[in-house]
């Protein structure tokens, strides 16, 4: 089984998220960028398939940044192959044109199994699992876990609101957005990964400009407007917990 | 304009209330544009509920009983096709995100997720907002004529009454699925029923440390609470799935809902956000946490949680 897992990076959400002077999008410049969360989920769950059943695994990231690093850290973490997709693009590249030029490689790679993350924080344009499974006219499914390979085909379950799940199987060329992986990603120290970035190489793969994507355009990014914060309790533990214990007796909710 | 397309979610046998919500915006929104409402349901347990949408018409992708998206997308797009839809809603949930990116990639049209309203413009088209970065921003979007919109459930009320039949005409959907359904999984019920509790003591990422929770369990004996949390930390393997609130895990209405180290993501929102008191303690300031609380504070929730059970006469 040939595995591409595609990662990104995304803004910091523990950081302010500072706002460029037109509105309608993010000072991309002055934020600091961490790896999106559920793809660190998918890749997980591929070395967890490669090390269950020998699948061989590529990590791909779109050159729209710093992303060497992550791409390192995947090839320290067990991935086989790292590939880093190289055009005229940046940052601001929409979602959707990244899922052009993603699906444009994939599409002649020969890849089996394409996983993702279930969505990122910023991709408000619709989650790339199911835009590459659109474009590709792949079988692909999101909110997935569970992820095994099964005789050529690939078993997965899929989650649903309020706990239930589905179990399916399916033919491959095949993509997942992955929700968790079977274990909390693992973790590699730095030292390791500065070791692969020297004596490892990205391989590096031409992409197109670019592409054109009916687009739907933002008009204002803001922060939301407070339609009824929440009073707040100044002051340290101590008087915190004061306001709760009066909050409870006022309520009558303390057993 | 062409209709505009509801997909339809069944859950235990009737339609999702995020479905009933769809439909009752759409049927304000079709009378602004002069068109019609479209609704599209899978299975045969769906026939009842498109019946009796309010819909103008209704589609039924009959076939296999369960969702198979593969299946759910084939239907959807052949929808679009014969219908040339001006507008295609789905709830944000696995369906929506399933077939809404997909769909709108594989037909060419924009596409705008995470909506939390949707009106119209003149001239045939719409304006939504959609909530982006875990909920610390807000995106105005301007949404073309016959674009995808995916919008998270319990973004707006639906209507009471719907009354009238709608036809419902079955549609056949060619080719073979490369998926197939093996099971379906029930959920898992656990120790104990969170969405029973009429105090909750809701742990998050915040909590930093599974050692940590002995502090959130003495907390809830104290005040004769049960633990619930967020996704991360049953992710972590450090709570039961039964525990989890949200999207993918329990909605909850207790009495009051504490929330400790939680950001407050829209998909945690979802499952908590109509609790009757909600007290939030992040350390972060600008957490959306707070945009639905009623009370809240800055505090460290490690330093908070053991002063509070010795406030309330437990663990000493
Ligand atoms: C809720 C929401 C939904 C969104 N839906 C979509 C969507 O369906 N599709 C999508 O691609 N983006 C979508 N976006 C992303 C958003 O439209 C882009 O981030 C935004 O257009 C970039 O605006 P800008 O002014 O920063 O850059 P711009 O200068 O407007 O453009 C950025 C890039 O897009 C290209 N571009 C601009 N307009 C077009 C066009 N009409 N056709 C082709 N290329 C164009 C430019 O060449 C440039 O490379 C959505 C955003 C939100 C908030
Ligand atoms: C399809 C899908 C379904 C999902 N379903 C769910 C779901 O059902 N339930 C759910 O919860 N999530 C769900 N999520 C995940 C969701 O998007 C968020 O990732 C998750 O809710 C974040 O959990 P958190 O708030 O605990 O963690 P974080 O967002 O990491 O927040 C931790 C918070 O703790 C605060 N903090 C840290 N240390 C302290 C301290 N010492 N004292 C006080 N505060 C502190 C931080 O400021 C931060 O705000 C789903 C995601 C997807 C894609």
């Amino acid at each position: 089984m040939r595995i591409a897992v595609l990662v990104k990076d995304v803004p910091d959400l523990v950081e302010e998220l500072e706002l460029d002077e037109s509105g309608r999008g993010l000072a991309v410049d002055d934020l600091s960028y961490v790896p999106s969360e559920w793809d660190d989920q998918a890749l997980e769950e591929a070395l967890l398939l490669k090390e269950a059943s020998g699948a061989h695994v590529s990590a791909v990231a779109l050159d729209t940044g710093d992303v060497d690093n992550m791409l390192y850290t995947a090839l320290a973490k067990g991935a086989d192959r790292a590939v880093k997709l190289v055009g005229d693009y940046d940052r601001t590249l929409p979602g959707r044109q990244r899922a052009r030029i993603l699906a444009d490689y994939l599409a002649g790679a020969g890849y089996d199994l394409v996983m993702t993350g279930v969505q990122a924080v910023d991709d408000l344009d619709g989650q790339i699992a199911g835009l590459l499974g659109g474009m590709l006219g792949w079988p692909h499914a999101s909110v997935v876990r569970d992820v095994a390979v099964d005789s050529g085909a690939v078993r997965f379950v899929q989650e649903y609101a309020g706990g239930r799940m589905a179990e399916f199987r399916s033919s491959t060329p095949l993509v997942l957005g992955v929700q968790a992986a079977k274990k909390p990603p693992r973790y590699v120290p730095i030292a390791r990964i500065r070791q692969v970035s020297r004596s490892a190489a990205l391989e590096e793969v031409e992409a197109g400009g670019s592409p054109s994507e009916s687009l739907a355009a933002i008009e204002r990014l803001y922060r939301p407007e407070a339609q009824g914060h929440a009073t707040m309790w100044d002051g340290d533990a101590e008087q915190v917990a004061a306001a709760l214990v009066a909050l409870l007796d006022e309520q009558h909710l303390r057993s | 304009m062409g209709p505009i397309i509801v997909v339809v979610e069944m859950q235990s046998d009737a339609m999702s209330p995020a479905s009933a919500e769809l439909l009752s915006r759409a049927r304000q929104l079709a009378r602004a544009q002069s068109t019609r409402v479209v609704a599209l349901g899978f299975g045969e347990a769906a026939r009842g509920a498109l019946g009796s949408s309010g819909a103008d018409d209704a589609f039924l992708a009959a076939g296999a009983d369960a969702y198979v998206p593969t299946q759910a997308e084939a239907a959807l797009r052949q929808v679009l096709q014969e219908t040339a839809a001006g507008l295609v809603l789905l709830p944000n949930t696995t369906m929506g995100m399933d077939l809404g990116a997909a769909t709108a990639a594989a037909e060419g049209r924009p596409m705008v997720a995470y909506a939390t309203s949707l009106a119209a413009v003149e001239g045939g088209a719409f304006k939504a907002t959609s909530q982006v970065y875990g909920g610390k921003l807000v995106a105005e979007v301007a949404v073309p004529e016959g674009s995808v919109v995916t919008v998270l459930p319990g973004s707006w009320p639906a209507d009471e009454a719907v009354s009238g039949t709608t036809p419902v005409r079955d549609l056949v959907v060619a080719g073979e699925s490369p998926m197939e359904l093996v099971r379906t999984i029930e959920p898992d019920t656990g120790d104990v029923d969170i969405t029973r509790a009429d105090v909750l003591v809701s742990v998050g990422r915040g909590i930093q440390d599974p050692d940590n929770l002995e502090l959130a369990d003495e907390l809830a004996e104290a005040l004769g609470a049960v633990v619930s949390c967020s996704r991360p930390v049953v992710d972590a393997g450090w709570l039961p799935r039964a525990r989890q609130v949200g999207k993918s895990g329990q909605t909850v209405k207790p009495k009051l809902y504490l929330a400790l180290g939680i950001s407050g993501a829209p998909e945690h929102l979802q499952g908590m956000k109509d609790s009757e008191i909600i007290v939030a303690i992040n350390s972060d300031p600008t957490a959306p946490i707070f945009e639905v609380a009623h009370y809240g504070a800055t505090c460290d929730i490690l330093e908070l949680m053991p002063i509070l059970t010795e406030r309330l006469g437990g663990a000493d």
